[in-house]
């Protein structure tokens, strides 16, 4: 046997030969989806597709993204479908508690940080889950609350996350927000300037786009229409392929 | 100094076989610490941090000007362009925010709520130094855990405008003059050069804009609004919040 190998004095691993590998718990998916709100003057609009899906395979497609918390608010939440039943129960419970120890509804404001520190307990071992929080404020103006996974919110006019987000924010933001339209009224200061028909038509057209180019955002679009007098959910078909 | 870092794996604990036995060498000097984000891989790039931030504060002969810029980003992507980086704590208590945005936001929540106890029972409001100290006292104690906040907290107490520096590192530093975040090499750049103890109140809070809007201008994760606070003995006020393209075009006309 010629002895063409280089001479090998220390342990080195031989090339091929596979270093320690670990296995590990992985208790994360992404499920995929887009939910969308939108505060205006005198109602709020939330809006989910009911797609679920996992990497390249379609679980569901009448998986509702909506959970109606009160009887003028309702969250949207994207993400991990297993961590987005345990929150939604969670809160549910909180909720009913809540009730029967001041016997009233909790307030959207009071949900929104309770929502945030629920989130936050979870710091180390996060909800992988994206939420928007809708309803209407003491004074009758609708409001939204978005969040990070791990409970920083903040109340703004107009919000989308979940797979859809980088196709629809940027015209949101031109819409709603008014961005780079110098000649355009500014809208007010907590909700958008358009009324619920105007408000409707840009977050159907915006769902109908994403289901376009969005793998992960189709099959059907439910929009809640949150007034004072509670909560209307229509449904649109969006693409199936 | 390898030695003393020496790590051996508890046998079948990590791999079998082969792999055992090149345990050793393959992590000679690379203790294994525990690193909570390793337990959920892909997690960290999603939760909106504020990696890209600029903040300030200084003290001056008026008091205590206070400002930031809005932005948000994941990665590349601008996740938001209105964020509340100064934290309203109490009527006398702001905090800045750098860092992660939930980490900084929630801690500074329980600050407010651990200042409103320590007011109820002590009859009297807390010290800046004081207040600074519980939450040092937190990020001290969760050192390790993968915290990230970088945080002045400023207001005024007995002694005076106060300003501490905390930082999840565990680190609580007074002084005149911060600026924390992405950007700050920037703002200092024109901070320093500006800065007196005896600036009025109007050339003081043009320079904390100005030396955002010099770091938003240069700095890619810095951006938004630019918003200003001041704080004098009779608590902070919110002096103004402006679009960074509205500044520019103003400064761009103040140069020609």
């Amino acid at each position: 046997m010629s002895c063409t190998e280089p001479l090998r004095l220390s342990a080195a691993p031989k090339a091929g030969v596979r270093g320690p590998h670990e296995r590990r718990f992985n208790p994360y998916d992404h499920n995929g989806g887009t939910v969308l709100a939108v505060a205006g003057t005198n109602f709020a609009i939330v809006a989910g597709d009911t797609r679920m899906s996992s990497g390249f395979n379609i679980l569901s497609r009448n998986q509702s993204k909506l959970l109606q918390l009160t009887a003028t608010t309702v969250l949207a939440t994207g993400g991990f479908r297993g961590d987005v039943s345990t929150l939604q129960k969670l809160l549910k419970a909180k909720l009913v508690e809540y009730e029967h120890k001041h016997g009233e509804p909790m307030k959207v404001h009071a949900i929104a940080q309770m929502l945030a520190n629920t989130l936050y307990g979870r710091r180390f071992f996060p909800y992988y889950t994206w939420n928007i929080l809708s309803g209407m404020d003491e004074n009758g103006v609708g409001c939204v609350y978005s969040y990070d996974p791990v409970g920083n919110y903040e109340r703004v006019r107009v919000n989308v996350t979940g797979s859809g987000e980088p196709l629809i924010q940027p015209l949101l933001d031109n819409q709603f927000e008014r961005q780079h339209q110098q000649l355009a009224s500014k809208p007010p200061p907590l909700s958008v300037g358009q009324d619920l028909a105007e408000a409707t038509a840009i977050v159907k057209d915006a769902f109908y786009s994403a289901g376009e180019r969005d793998i992960y955002t189709g099959d059907t679009m439910e929009v809640c229409v949150i007034t004072k007098d509670g909560v209307k959910l229509e449904s649109f078909e969006l693409n199936v392929d | 100094m390898a030695s003393a870092l020496d790590y051996t794996l508890p046998v079948g604990a990590h791999g079998t076989g082969a792999a055992d036995r090149l345990a050793p060498q393959l992590l000679d000097a690379a203790p294994m610490l525990p690193d909570p984000s390793e337990r959920c891989p892909g997690v960290e790039k999603h939760v909106r941090m504020l990696h890209g931030t600029t903040t300030l504060a200084f003290k001056y002969q008026g008091g205590v000007v206070v400002a930031v810029d809005s932005r948000a980003s994941a990665g590349a992507y601008i996740a938001s362009q209105t964020v509340k980086k100064v934290i309203e704590i109490n009527p006398f208590l702001l905090g800045t925010m750098a860092g992660g945005a939930a980490d900084c936001s929630y801690w500074e929540r329980y600050l407010g709520m651990r200042c409103r106890m320590f007011e109820l029972d002590q009859k009297k409001r807390i010290s800046v130094a004081a207040a600074s100290k519980i939450l040092s006292n937190i990020t001290h104690s969760y050192k390790g855990y993968g915290l990230s906040m970088g945080t002045m907290i400023c207001g005024w107490d007995e002694s005076g405008p106060q300003i501490y520096y905390v930082d999840s590192d565990g680190d609580r530093l007074h002084h005149h003059l911060f600026s924390v975040g992405s950007g700050s090499t920037f703002a200092y750049g024109v901070l320093d050069t500006g800065y007196r103890y005896d600036l009025t109140k109007d050339e003081a809070l043009a320079l904390a804009q100005r030396s955002i809007f010099a770091a938003t201008y240069r700095d890619a994760y810095s951006g938004g609004t630019v918003r200003v606070y001041h704080i004098d003995q009779k608590g902070w006020q919110r002096m103004s919040e402006t679009d960074s393209m509205e500044l520019y075009f103003k400064f761009r006309q103040e140069k020609a």
